[in-house]
């Protein structure tokens, strides 16, 4: 509770924080200051200290998962913050509300990670996204961020009319938002209503997470966005609404899941494919990273396939894993002014040390081992195959992480091996420093996954 | 109330969803669009109070439902409106086939 309230509150005490400090660089700094307190407040919560100690009659749910998942998540965005700060600001002159709508964002992914009930979900959802349509079109003088925030906002509510029509019919067989009411009539009386609201609300939260078929809005999305919030929506958001997609599955949906495990799979199959298969051809980095984090949305999606005790840990060391390296690459990205490969070339040349951080970074995305990413990878496989069923997915999913090596070597080989002007960055010795802890973390977690894993079970 | 059968409301309801979804694909107008996403919620809004008056008349928590999706397809239309009119602004229509200037 106490992260959904401070976030909330944080984040208009940005706003009039921008109405009375005319310094406009002071934005990073009272957003930092807002990051640090949410950490706080979060570490507070999982020692059962809160400010408001109720659960609202059962509509929130304080488990202790969620609750450590938020930590992570409040870690990248101090991360996020740190390292791309200065760059929220450049976007346009409104430099407090960019950061006040990320904390709304984060107000809403602490209500889609501790729901117990569908109307909190709901909201959560909605909370997310709706800040999220302003801030890809927050440069408003660049004609491909106002047509993805056109795409995105179509895109975001025709799902939003989906998931509502879902929880419509749930309500309809159930009678109640509760979870374990829905986890109730999941199990003994199973109806058409049911069938149909499971489907519904699978597939708008496909669209949420970007799985395919759901995903063609993403590239364009992802791509016409200023690039600071790109990294912003492609990790934390993307984790948030995860944690939101597993928790619905395991705690209402998992007595039926011979139900829907088939149309999972499938979607996760068609996500891998068509995430990593499209991400080779693509020219862009940007663009491919578009498409990366599709086919790293197919992985996580494993995690709720699986429903199990090692899927909890799995998202958890996924998400951990798949933020902080996707959040170090966009900080180098944001800094250059050419997106393409060839941008890369020769960047090992002039910046040695940030070129080997975004190795390590791409490494981890590939799943190579001493890296997060491996063991991200394989705590999500192993709940697959403990499952028993659906064996063929996982050998799939093993050879598009095969097929993912080639697109992110493909950077790494243009910044070592291919000689070429590289770009004049501003990178100062600070930045340089957090990319640093970048890398450790990744190779932290990589080494030792038990480190953040363990949280589960004691503190 | 009760000879109105459950079928026929629902019936309406699932019209306006499909009619909504329908003209959310082949409208090009993307005011008519915003329109079309508000009949896909505002046929939600019918689904959650037949299913409470007709299914679970003891309590209230279906139309409670409605009012926070109406709260949130206002706040929603307002932000889509700031985007139409930013796009208005850089495009001099609101036409969305106008809105193409990123190969897919």
């Amino acid at each position: 509770m106490n992260l959904i309230l401070l976030s909330a509150i944080w984040g208009v005490v940005m706003m009039f924080s921008g109405l009375f400090l005319n310094s406009k660089s002071a934005a990073k700094t009272v957003a930092l200051v807002g990051a640090v307190a949410l950490l706080i407040g979060n570490l507070f919560d999982l020692s059962g200290k809160m400010i408001i100690n109720s659960d609202f009659k059962g509509m929130l749910h304080y488990e202790r998962f969620g609750l450590l998942f938020l930590t992570v998540l409040i870690l990248a965005l101090l991360i996020y913050i740190l390292l791309s700060g200065k760059d929220v600001e450049a976007v346009g002159k409104h430099s407090f509300e960019y950061f006040a709508l990320i904390f709304f964002v984060m107000s809403g992914a602490g209500l889609v990670a501790l729901f117990n009930n569908l109307l909190i979900l709901f909201i959560g959802i909605e909370i997310v996204s709706i800040p999220l349509y302003i801030l890809t079109g927050s440069d408003k003088r660049n004609l491909k961020g106002n047509e993805a925030a056109l795409k995105y906002f179509l895109m975001g509510s025709f799902s939003t009319g989906i998931l509502l029509m879902g929880i419509a019919f749930l309500y309809g067989a159930a009678g109640s938002f509760q979870v374990e009411r829905l986890a109730a009539i999941t199990s003994d009386n199973f109806t058409a209503f049911t069938t149909v609201g499971i489907v519904m609300v699978m597939v708008a939260l496909a669209f949420k997470v970007s799985a395919a078929p759901f995903h063609f809005w993403t590239p364009d999305v992802y791509d016409g966005a200023p690039t600071v919030f790109t990294s912003f929506m492609a990790t934390i958001v993307k984790a948030a609404i995860f944690i939101g997609f597993l928790n619905l599955f395991t705690n209402a949906f998992a007595g039926k899941a011979d139900t829907w495990k088939l149309t999972v799979a499938v979607i996760t199959a068609l996500t891998l494919f068509i995430g990593n298969i499209t991400a080779v051809y693509q020219q862009s980095v940007k663009r491919m990273l578009a498409y990366s984090s599709i086919a790293q949305a197919g992985f996580m999606l494993f995690a709720v396939f699986a429903v199990n005790d090692l899927s909890k840990q799995g998202l958890l060391l996924y998400a951990a894993a798949y933020c902080f390296a996707t959040i170090g690459i966009f900080a180098v990205l944001v800094k250059m002014k050419d997106y393409t490969f060839e941008g890369f070339n020769g960047l090992a040349k002039r910046q040695p040390l940030v070129a080997f951080v975004l190795t390590v970074c791409f490494l981890s995305l590939a799943g190579i081992p001493l890296t997060a990413g491996f063991f991200a990878k394989y705590y999500v496989l192993a709940a697959a195959v403990k499952t028993g069923t659906y064996l063929w997915l996982v050998i799939f999913a093993v050879l598009m992480a095969a097929v993912s090596v080639y697109y992110y070597f493909r950077v790494i080989q243009a910044m070592y091996f291919k000689d070429g002007e590289a770009q004049e960055l501003e990178i100062t010795a600070p930045f340089k420093a957090l990319l640093v802890v970048v890398a450790a973390v990744v190779v932290v977690l990589g080494v030792y996954p038990s480190l953040l894993t363990n949280m589960l079970f004691f503190f | 109330m009760s000879d109105i059968p459950i079928s026929h409301i629902l019936f309406v309801s699932t019209a306006l969803f499909f009619i909504g979804m329908y003209g959310l694909f082949t409208r090009r107008n993307m005011i008519t669009m915003l329109m079309a996403i508000e009949l896909i919620l505002n046929s939600v809004n019918i689904n959650f109070v037949v299913f409470n008056k007709y299914l679970y008349p003891d309590k209230l928590d279906g139309i409670f439902f409605t009012i926070f999706i109406v709260t949130i397809a206002a706040a929603e239309a307002a932000v889509a409106i700031a985007i139409i009119i930013n796009l208005y602004r850089s495009h001099k229509s609101i036409d969305v086939e106008d809105a193409t200037d990123m190969k897919y």
